[in-house]
């Protein structure tokens, strides 16, 4: 079974899949409704192979499993996968939420189906490429080619002012990442090899280590996003369909927490540290920033893009810890944020659909006509605010654990945030689901249909369970994570020994 | 005394005594059957064409050199001239369609391409200063020609004679700078330069002066910054089938000449001239990306966007490595296959019969016509750069020796225009994609077209997954240059 290319399966199934929709001809309803079949089907069947990867997965080893090499440029750059206990859960992530989102897309996209479905495949493929991607270059194909297909979502799909938010996405993205390239280039050539195990192993100069670690940031802060490069964030949420925000928010957000757990602090040990108060500044800045701008939107989908700034916020505060409680509620919080932020962007769809507005102010007194959607709603709401309980909390408590050892202070801010999370999330619950049903739109809205509970129910389920018994993901991410901070800590004391030495 | 004669090795150079001879005999089979052979001219062209082409993969390689020197046949000549012929045969192919219905069809227009051709094949295989001059010549004369071949248009003759004024004034700092390094050298012959400037010693002024008119005149040949000026007025006002052939095959002879010269006789002097490449490789880069941004015409477009792909392109020579030439040569290979998809897009652009250039002609072609806004999205994609396409893969290699000859600024500045540049590249993808249909364009498309452009497509989309057969090419072409 492990000769099997089990990860090439994963990552590139969907493509074929995209493949098959392309070949479909025919009228065009009819080719419409065979798109979403392919499409939901290779989705499936994606997410059932992922559980193959997970039942196969042996969380007792640091190493990277599944692994595939290829030779395919030569000279050092070689087609390399294989997961560890930290990208194997991004991938699981990654496949669940697909199948959701083309469930959720069902009718709300009625206008060119097949290319939205081809384009939709085709950006699992990237997003599930990046966490599986063992080699920098490769990593670097899936991380830039997952903008075309999210260029087009959101620019043909998109809403009024889809054409501007497109386009600062793209931009965006592109500039941090083409810095990313040069760093790349630069530790290829020092390195003669883009292989990342190698890479981690290979240990560079510390004042070099400061630029290649900027040109990363660059990338992965902007991917991320941090305060003060997160404005294209809230704009793209917007305007995406509710599809394409889910996966932005479920998927994309969290590759940049992967740049840095997989290349900024194994590769550049020195310079993380160095850079570290930093990345606690900017984190700090963005979870009361962004809260405060939370409470004071009138747009449901910009709410929730400034809950996933600040929630992101306490990720990189967790990762940059180099605590095994604060890595591993960063990593908590993204999985759950996965999970969370998905289903309060369908929250918004469902509505959305119905009402075609996502003002918060056209809304009230929901509760009245669609309690099943008012219980899917209090439940994520609460995990969005960390309630005991649910996957949000584990997170966020191992993260304010983590950072509390460290520094009290940015502890003590950070937790500021959790307190302006109730009031942005409870007040947005407040104004859209009590109080009198008064709006004459809303007399007759229909409550959750089979589709949209079929779409909740899992995300529901897993985010109760992970509340509850968060041990599956962590028992996945212990091995994985003590050897990053083993390693971390070895090179800091390996570079202060050298230090001492030269003294 | 007696004087020995002795007849130079002619198996070099037959690619090119084929296409002089055929390129003769055609012109006189034109002028015994007129006008109405055109079409037969213009296939016997592209056939003479493949014909050289397969006496150049299967002529020799490993730089054997003829006529007193003048001439030498390497590695890197017969992967250049591959492309070349490629370029300009695709081109010839391209203007079937266009010269019937556009009233130019007259058999000197294959006749043209072809001796245009024949130049660039002598500049690529030049091994001496004359040798350079006469092939460049060669090649422009026939060139401001074809860019004014539609002669009752207004726009077309302005263009060839801007092109003819701004050429012949090109050549002339060319010849000027030969002269001078002849004068500070007493040599013209590339290995004669090669030996007489490796010698550790001061470098006279003189000699240095005449580099710079040297390249300015090949600046101006693949049109970089400061020397741009002509391109984006002859690529709008010249047929668009000349459009398309001036973005592919004579930028890519220029761009060998230019390596060619610069590696092989005054490589000894690349302390010298390598600032001067790095400030001309930016300088194409931002304008190429900042210019094109208010352009609607899609020609005018497709000219800044060349000038920036030079910088790139140059990129690479500025590095002076074996790595940065394969890059150059990576880049022009992945450049052409780009540049012949878009122009096969362009010249489909076509609204009741007539051509249309404007951008927004383009509105909403991925619902009218979704396999060809397919293919131009990719081109597009490509040529901003973005992975996985083929154009990323160009950009790589060539910013891999920027890094790696520790060009930073260079590096740095080039990857930021690329988003700079990324940006009017999208804009057409955005009109394409999201804006609701203009009126629809003609949707008759001509069956070589539609192959050119699949194989265009298909090239560019799937470069990533075999690529290691032109990377060798690629290499052992640069070894060549530099052993």
């Amino acid at each position: 079974m492990f000769d099997f290319p089990l990860l090439s399966l994963v990552t590139f199934l969907p493509t074929v899949g995209a493949a098959f929709i392309l070949l479909i001809r025919g009228e065009e309803e009819v080719v419409a409704r065979n798109a979403r079949w392919v499409a939901i089907w290779t989705t499936v069947m994606t997410f059932g192979a992922s559980l193959l990867i997970w039942m196969g997965f042996n969380p007792a080893t640091a190493e990277f499993q599944f692994v595939e090499q290829k030779a395919w440029i030569g000279s050092g750059i070689n087609y390399h996968m294989g997961v560890d206990g930290i990208s194997m859960l991004f991938v699981l992530l990654t496949t669940l939420l697909t199948p959701l989102c083309i469930l959720a897309s069902w009718e709300s996209i009625s206008t060119r189906v097949k290319e939205y479905m081809v384009a939709f495949l085709i950006m699992e493929t990237m997003m599930i490429g990046v966490f599986c991607a063992l080699d920098f270059v490769v990593f670097y194909l899936f991380f830039e080619g997952g903008l075309i297909p999210m260029f087009l979502i959101i620019g043909v799909w998109g809403g009024e002012r889809r054409i501007y938010a497109t386009f600062k996405f793209f931009l965006y993205t592109l500039l941090g990442s083409v810095l990313m390239l040069l760093a790349i280039l630069a530790m290829y050539l020092k390195v003669g090899t883009t292989d990342i195990p190698t890479l981690i192993a290979a240990g560079f100069d510390p004042t070099w280590q400061r630029w290649l670690w900027l040109a990363f940031f660059a990338a992965f802060a902007v991917k991320i996003p941090m305060w003060p490069v997160h404005t294209w964030l809230p704009d793209a949420h917007v305007e995406a369909p509710t599809a394409g925000s889910v996966v932005l928010a479920g998927v994309l957000l969290k590759i940049g927490g992967y740049g840095f757990l997989r290349f900024s602090i194994p590769m550049l040990p020195e310079a993380t540290e160095f850079f570290t108060p930093l990345v606690y500044t900017l984190s700090v800045v963005a979870i009361v920033y962004a809260s405060l701008v939370a409470l004071m939107q009138e747009d449901m989908k910009k709410l929730i893009a400034y809950s996933s700034v600040a929630h992101m916020g306490f990720v990189t505060i967790g990762i940059f810890t180099f605590t095994t409680q604060g890595i591993e509620g960063g990593i908590m919080v993204m999985l759950s944020h996965g999970l969370v932020s998905a289903a309060l962007f369908l929250i918004v769809g469902v509505v959305y659909d119905r009402v075609h507005t996502r003002e918060i102010s056209r809304y009230g007194g929901l509760v009245h006509r669609m309690p099943i959607y008012a219980a899917v709603f209090m439940v994520i709401g609460l995990a969005n605010v960390g309630l005991p309980g649910t996957s949000g909390f584990v997170g966020e408590f191992l993260v304010l654990v983590g950072i509390f050892q460290v520094d009290t202070w940015v502890a003590f801010l950070a937790t500021t945030g959790i307190v302006l999370s109730v009031a942005y999330t409870l007040w947005l619950y407040r104004r859209v689901i009590y109080g009198e049903l008064v709006k004459a739109e809303l007399k007759d809205i229909l409550d959750l249909n089979r589709r949209e509970i079929a779409v909740f129910t899992p995300l529901v389920v897993l985010v109760l369970y992970f509340g509850i018994y968060p041990e599956p993901l962590l028992e996945v991410m212990h091995v994985s994570v003590a050897n990053l901070i083993q390693s971390h800590e070895m090179a800091m004391n390996g570079g202060s020994a050298v230090a001492l030495a030269n003294r | 005394m007696m004087s020995v004669h002795v007849v130079p090795d002619l198996m070099p150079a037959l690619p090119e005594l084929i296409l002089a001879g055929m390129a003769m005999l055609l012109l006189m089979f034109g002028v015994f059957r007129g006008n109405d052979s055109t079409r037969t001219v213009s296939w016997l062209a592209v056939g003479t064409i493949a014909v050289a082409g397969f006496f150049v993969i299967v002529g020799p390689s490993d730089g054997v050199e003829t006529f007193s020197q003048m001439f030498i046949v390497d590695q890197f000549a017969v992967f250049m001239k591959v492309l070349v012929l490629i370029g300009s045969g695709l081109a010839i192919v391209m203007s079937f369609g266009y010269i019937r219905t556009e009233g130019m069809e007259r058999f000197e227009f294959p006749v043209l391409m072809m001796l245009a051709t024949l130049g660039m094949l002598m500049m690529i295989s030049s091994n001496d200063l004359m040798a350079l001059y006469l092939g460049l010549e060669l090649q422009s004369l026939a060139l401001y020609v074809v860019a004014a071949f539609k002669r009752e248009s207004l726009r077309s003759t302005e263009a060839g004679l801007k092109y003819f004024v701004l050429g012949a004034l090109s050549s002339g700092m060319l010849l000027y700078g030969c002269s001078l390094i002849y004068g500070m050298t007493g040599a013209t012959s590339f290995s004669a330069l090669t030996a007489a400037l490796s010698s550790d010693g001061d470098v006279p002024i003189g000699l240095v002066i005449g580099l710079v008119f040297l390249i300015s005149g090949l600046a101006f040949k693949v049109s970089a910054v400061p020397f741009h000026m002509w391109t984006p007025d002859v690529y709008e006002g010249a047929p668009t089938p000349i459009t398309a052939f001036f973005a592919v095959a004579p930028k890519v002879a220029a761009i060998a000449l230019f390596l060619r010269v610069m590696m092989s006789p005054f490589g000894g002097l690349f302390a010298e001239w390598q600032q001067v490449i790095i400030v001309i490789s930016i300088a194409s880069m931002v304008l190429g990306a900042f210019a094109a941004i208010w352009q609607d015409n899609i020609k005018r477009l497709m000219a800044y966007s060349s000038i920036g792909h030079m910088g790139y392109a140059l990129v690479g020579l500025a590095s002076g490595t074996a790595e940065g030439m394969r890059g150059t040569i990576i880049y022009m290979t992945i450049y052409l296959v780009m540049n012949i998809g878009t122009f096969a897009v362009i010249l489909n652009m076509k609204r009741a019969g007539n051509m249309v250039e404007n951008i927004n002609d383009l509105a909403g072609l991925a619902r009218s016509k979704p396999l060809m806004a397919l293919a131009m999205g990719i081109f597009m994609f490509s040529l901003a750069g973005i992975p996985p396409l083929a154009g990323f893969f160009a950009k790589f290699y060539v910013f891999l020796a920027a890094v790696n000859a520790e060009l930073y600024a260079l590096a740095v500045i080039g990857v930021l225009a690329s988003v700079v540049g990324a940006f009017y590249y999208l804009r057409i993808i955005k009109i394409m994609y999201f804006d609701a249909p203009a009126d629809g364009l003609d949707s008759a498309i001509v069956p070589e077209m539609r192959i050119i452009l699949s194989v265009a497509a298909v090239f560019t989309l799937f470069f990533f997954v075999y690529p290691a057969p032109f990377l060798a090419g690629a290499q052992a072409a640069a070894q060549a240059l530099i052993p």
